[in-house]
């Protein structure tokens, strides 16, 4: 039996690089093919080449035996291909069925859209695969997890027995997961083959039938989950030992420079998503959140530095009380904050760098002078940044959407440091980034944490919350229900605080 | 060398695009002069002749200031992501307000001519401002405000207060038109022909260059320091382009944007003032639509000081080398056609020039991090 997909020496480079250097893959009929890849390893361009979006430089690709060329989507979709993106491609205003068809429509005559079959046929897929969703729901009323259901029964009312998945759980939550990995297998047992793109180890080893690496746009091994741990995994990701990130001795001192007390945060529903919290986080101290995404952390981050109102409870940073003052107040009080996600919260894509280095700092010298911008002064500082921060940039005028994710990353780290805050909040500050970037951001934490600086990491890495911790706290349902020793804890039992497994008892 | 070619690049694309959007039009113009059965190279060239005269020059200068002004006002909005259709009201309705309070007042010109600019710059920022209270507090779109404060400035308020303030008799401003109580001579902006005659012949025809052009230019200039050198220009900009991470960087968003809007209507109060501070008075049927071609000004001009001052001149001249089409046997309209196209061929070329940019930019830094790694390599 042929191969559901073969390809053999794919090559694609762009200006600047190689984004795929001859890519050898094959992935048997029927089964679930994981390609797993640090950013920038060419996963992306692969899927792209696979749907069509672009054509490879070189080598050849087959598609059940029978070589192929794929002029766009539409050659991929005609071969049994269907792509499941990442960021959803559904229109909000129209109900489940009419997204489903959209472009697709069975028509009666005169051009009517045939409503009737296209339900029929909607309910034949959705039941035939176990994807439960309402044809009559609006989309904008839908859940992230129901929305890529829907994206799923698009592709197979096309008739898709192919298809990819491009990062499917990066948008879900985790009983999310759970279901959409139960309707890959439910897909898989009716026949379909599953190539599925993603990173997080752990759960390709859990569905994954064969894991494909990708490293520099090269495959560098085929494994089967049950040969490998998902260190071997990382190992062969990232192509050496794996850099961990090591405190080293204690720097604590005694001095309290952020203290939060029973702290409570309200979402805009008025729902109270954060319950009187209180912790403190002394000079040279390094304090982790550890929690599930979604447990009150994302809302415990923006009252800390301002964006969202304290319902109750009081902050104060270095003896001053916060809890009211603005953003900005903290900001120049010496609140550092290397946000969540750095595209949303950190960046200003389209301006030079050196007017994002100064993004949050535009009220202080060198950026400002008086009432103006000191063009000068900033643009020497962000030299100065770049260099000691290792920027990967030909100038600090270049526009910050033309750097790699990595140094975008050690741009805002290296603005925030050269600040000297007195406090840091660190949100998932190595997520998306590669190992290089990511020992270069470990490496700038803990110099800071040496000069007393104090830092609140929150972060879904647990092997980064033990190695860089000084003390970690579990967040669970908006409360802090554990306090654990990183030296100590292991993810194991870290995990089960974070998903509540053991009553947090200890709280 | 390397980063001087990159320099050129950039600066041959920036400029590519407007000369792009401009030839484009003038093709469609000519498909349209055509088809009304007139031939494009003589009613083009007949335009620029027209155009070349002096008389002319000041026709185009007295028309591109308010248009420039108008562009400003819109554009300070658009720098940070509001659309402040209201200059159109806010002009209007500054204009009649600054020109019945300058006429009530008897003051030294040193004095006069500020206080009636500042009354203009207040009225403008209020009734703008107003529309930003409305957005911060209620959630109201600003679109939606303004083109409703519109409504209100010129159908309304205008319409109800020139009734009010109209003079006893006809005035006589030059024209004979009908309006407010004229402004005395110390409160009128004099005419720049003294200037300008000083390096050309005498202007005739009984053409006066609006002195309010000076007022322009300061406001250009103005606008342009504000947005690119000041701390404030910064946080309008940072809000604009990512509203999130500029509040994140400790921008007050809701501040921002009242703000932002007193600002623009503060411009826009200054629109008016070629009609009430050069003629002397407001009349009774003034010329309109100035707020909404001033929102095309900044677009085509993309923002930018100097960008919008040759919109406006383009605008300007379109608009009175109209009246010559009508010889080469096609009617003035065509010129109204003509700067839609424009608009449309320069939001195309503009579109297309940013994504060669963008990936001009990625190149580069992906070219320079190959280099640093080689340096490295070798080091």
């Amino acid at each position: 039996m042929a191969a559901a997909i073969e390809l053999i020496g794919i090559t694609k480079r762009f200006p600047g690089v190689v984004a795929n250097d001859s890519v050898n893959l094959v992935v048997e009929e029927g089964e679930i093919h994981a390609i797993c890849g640090e950013n920038g390893a060419g996963k992306s361009t692969l899927m792209k080449i696979l749907y069509g979006m672009i054509q490879p430089d070189e080598g050849v690709m087959r598609v059940e035996g029978q070589e192929v060329r794929f002029a766009s989507p539409l050659d991929a979709i005609a071969a049994g291909i269907g792509m499941v993106h990442q960021h959803f491609m559904l229109a909000d205003q129209l109900t489940v069925l009419e997204n489903v068809i959209l472009g697709a429509e069975p028509t009666r005559s005169g051009g009517r859209i045939d409503f009737d079959s296209a339900e029929q046929e909607f309910r034949r897929v959705a039941e035939a695969y176990g994807l439960v969703v309402d044809p009559d729901d609006l989309v904008e009323e839908l859940e992230v997890g129901e929305r890529q259901r829907v994206e799923i029964i698009k592709v197979l009312f096309r008739g898709a027995r192919i298809l990819i998945l491009d990062e499917p759980t990066a948008v879900l939550v985790p009983h999310e997961v759970e279901e959409l990995f139960r309707n890959m297998r439910e897909l898989k047992e009716e026949g379909s083959t599953l190539l599925f793109i993603d990173h997080k180890l752990d759960e390709v080893l859990a569905i994954a039938d064969t894991i494909t690496v990708l490293r520099d746009g090269k495959t560098v091994a085929t494994v089967k989950p049950e040969e490998v741990t998902a260190h071997d995994l990382a190992e062969l990701m990232v192509g050496s030992d794996l850099p961990t990130p090591e405190a080293g001795e204690s720097t604590v001192r005694d001095e309290i420079a952020l203290e939060v007390a029973d702290l409570t945060v309200q979402d805009e529903d008025e729902r109270e998503v954060v319950h009187s919290v209180s912790f403190q986080v002394h000079k040279g101290e390094v304090l982790g959140i550890a929690g599930v995404e979604g447990n009150g952390q994302a809302e415990l981050i923006e009252a800390l530095i301002g964006i969202t109102p304290a319902a109750s409870g009081r902050i104060s940073m270095d003896g001053t009380d916060i809890t009211n003052l603005s953003v900005r107040a903290r900001r120049e009080l010496g609140l550092g904050y290397i946000p969540q996600d750095r595209h949303r919260e950190g960046l200003l894509l389209p301006s030079p760098l050196w007017e994002n280095a100064a993004l949050g700092h535009q009220t202080k010298p060198p950026y400002a002078k008086g009432i103006w911008i000191d063009r000068k002064g900033a643009r020497e500082r962000t030299e100065e940044i770049v260099a000691e921060f290792d920027v990967r940039t030909p100038g600090v005028d270049t526009p910050a959407h033309a750097l790699s994710g990595g140094n975008q990353q050690k741009l805002i780290v290296g603005r925030e440091m050269v600040a000297e805050p007195s406090v840091l909040i660190a949100g998932h500050p190595t997520r998306g980034i590669d190992v290089g970037a990511q020992a270069a951001v470990w490496d700038d934490i803990r110099e800071a944490r040496r000069a007393g600086m104090a830092t609140l990491l929150v972060s879904a890495d647990l092997d980064e919350l033990i190695g860089l911790s000084d003390r970690i706290v579990v967040m669970l349902r908006g409360r802090l229900v554990a306090t654990l020793d990183p030296k100590s804890v292991t993810p194991r039992e870290l995990g089960a605080h974070m998903t509540g497994a053991n009553g947090g008892a200890d709280a | 060398m390397n980063t001087s070619t990159t320099v050129w690049r950039r600066i041959l694309l920036a400029a590519a695009a407007p000369v792009a959007a401009v030839l484009l039009a003038l093709v469609l113009s000519s498909l349209v002069l055509l088809v009304v059965g007139s031939d494009p190279l003589d009613a083009f060239g007949r335009m620029v002749r027209h155009a070349l005269r002096l008389e002319t020059m000041v026709d185009i200068l007295n028309r591109a200031t308010p248009l420039y002004i108008s562009g400003i006002a819109a554009a300070v909005g658009f720098r940070m992501g509001l659309f402040n259709i209201g200059v159109e009201g806010q002009y209007l309705l500054a204009a009649i307000v600054a020109a019945h309070v300058g006429a009530l007042v008897a003051l030294p010109a040193f004095l006069h001519i500020p206080f009636i600019v500042l009354v203009a710059m207040t009225v403008g920022a209020a009734y703008s401002g107003f529309a930003g209270v409305l957005k911060v507090t209620r959630g109201i779109n600003e679109v939606i405000s303004t083109i409703m404060l519109n409504a209100i400035a010129v159908s309304g308020l205008v319409a109800f207060l020139i009734n009010r303030w109209q003079s006893g008799g006809a005035v006589t401003g030059g024209v004979g038109r009908v309006g407010t109580e004229p402004i005395p001579s110390s409160g009128r902006i004099p005419d720049l022909n003294g200037f300008v005659e000083l390096f050309t012949r005498e202007i005739t025809q009984g053409k006066r260059l609006t002195g309010v052009l000076v007022i322009a230019v300061l406001a250009g200039v103005v606008f342009h320091l504000l947005i690119n050198r000041t701390r404030f220009g910064y946080d309008l900009r940072a809000s604009g382009i990512n509203p999130i991470a500029a509040q994140v960087g400790g921008i007050p968003p809701k501040r921002m944007i009242v703000m932002a809007m007193i600002i623009s209507g503060a411009f826009a109060g200054l629109v008016g003032l070629t009609e009430i501070m050069h003629i002397g008075f407001f009349p009774a049927n003034p010329i309109q639509g100035l707020g909404f071609t001033g929102i095309a000004v900044a677009l085509l001009g993309r923002n930018r000081a100097v960008g919008a001052a040759l919109a406006a001149l383009l605008f300007a001249f379109l608009d009175v080398s109209s009246g010559v089409l009508q010889f080469s046997g096609a009617p003035r309209e065509i010129v109204v056609i003509m700067q839609g196209i424009i608009i449309l061929a320069a939001v195309i070329a503009y579109e297309v020039a940013r994504r060669a940019r963008e990936r001009e930019e990625a190149r580069t830094a992906a070219e320079a991090l190959e280099v640093n790694e080689t340096e490295e390599v070798v080091a």
